[in-house]
């Protein structure tokens, strides 16, 4: 029987400012940073709400995962915004749109009614896109 | 002026400038006067918004940003007695009883965790990557 989701990738096209985006602007949490060789490293991050959940945030590179021709496809297609990558939930999410806006965060849907509760889309600095949810 | 008379999105511009001001100012000695001057709020208005926002009160969010903030400066190398200043509380007493208080550990035990930790990435960083992803990106093999 699965009992939990504790890791998911997010494939991103530069750690650096990865790291950057999803903990000065998200204000999500560094859990661990690893180097692992001189380009990659092992970096995950998370909530302070969800402890045991973390986000790899995963550089796309030629390894035995992905050959040179794959990691070039990939980088393309995340930087067009093929990927939906999950929903992050807000207990308030006028004041997080918001606050996120103010920090320069692309939004491409404002916040808007569903019968499930309210929503935004943005895109991370890669062009990953996420839901920003306010549930019922 | 009765906030009711604003349009909310108007009102939540301003709580959220207000906690980007503390966001931005937690080292400085800062009170409520100044965060709710930013937020061009009265203080009764000021504090029963913010908190229904953010579930603290602008100075319960202030010391949850300290913290936050020693946390990571401990884990950066500082010592504690340095943190506590940095992060502006004034005793080191008040800022020891509250980061045990809110982290569960007093902050020389959390800074001697975070140096092992510091420490296990430089001496054996695979034992702290699931090997399952290791193994795909070819680090197992260095």
């Amino acid at each position: 029987m699965i009992t939990r989701l504790t890791h998911i990738n997010i494939y991103v096209l530069d750690q650096d400012s990865a790291l950057d985006f999803y903990t000065n602007k998200l204000g999500l949490k560094v859990i661990i940073d690893v180097p692992m060789s001189k380009d990659a490293r092992w970096l995950t991050v998370g909530t302070t709400e969800q402890p045991g959940f973390e986000i790899n945030l995963t550089l796309i590179h030629e390894s035995l995962l992905h050959s040179r021709e794959t990691a070039k496809t990939l980088r393309e297609l995340v930087k067009k915004g093929t990927f939906g990558v999950g929903i992050f939930t807000c207990t308030d999410i006028l004041a997080t749109y918001e606050e996120l806006k103010a920090k320069g965060v692309e939004f491409i849907k404002t916040p808007t009614k569903e019968f499930y509760g309210t929503e935004a889309l943005f895109k991370d600095d890669s062009g990953n896109w996420f839901s920003l949810a306010q549930l019922n | 002026m009765a906030t009711e008379q604003y349009p909310k999105v108007y009102l939540y511009k301003r709580i959220v400038r207000a906690k980007l001001f503390i966001d931005g100012h937690w080292s400085e000695k800062i009170d409520l006067d100044n965060i709710s001057d930013e937020a061009y709020f009265s203080k009764f208005h000021f504090i029963r918004l913010f908190k229904k926002i953010y579930g603290k009160t602008p100075h319960q969010y202030l010391i949850f940003v300290r913290i936050e903030q020693a946390m990571r400066l401990l884990s950066s190398g500082l010592p504690v007695v340095a943190v506590c200043y940095a992060v502006g509380f004034e005793e080191l007493s008040s800022f020891s009883r509250l980061f045990k208080r809110m982290i569960g550990t007093n902050p020389s035990v959390y800074f001697q965790k975070q140096q092992d930790i510091k420490r296990q990435i430089t001496d054996s960083p695979l034992a702290l990557i699931p090997h399952c992803f290791a193994y795909q990106y070819g680090w197992l093999e260095k």
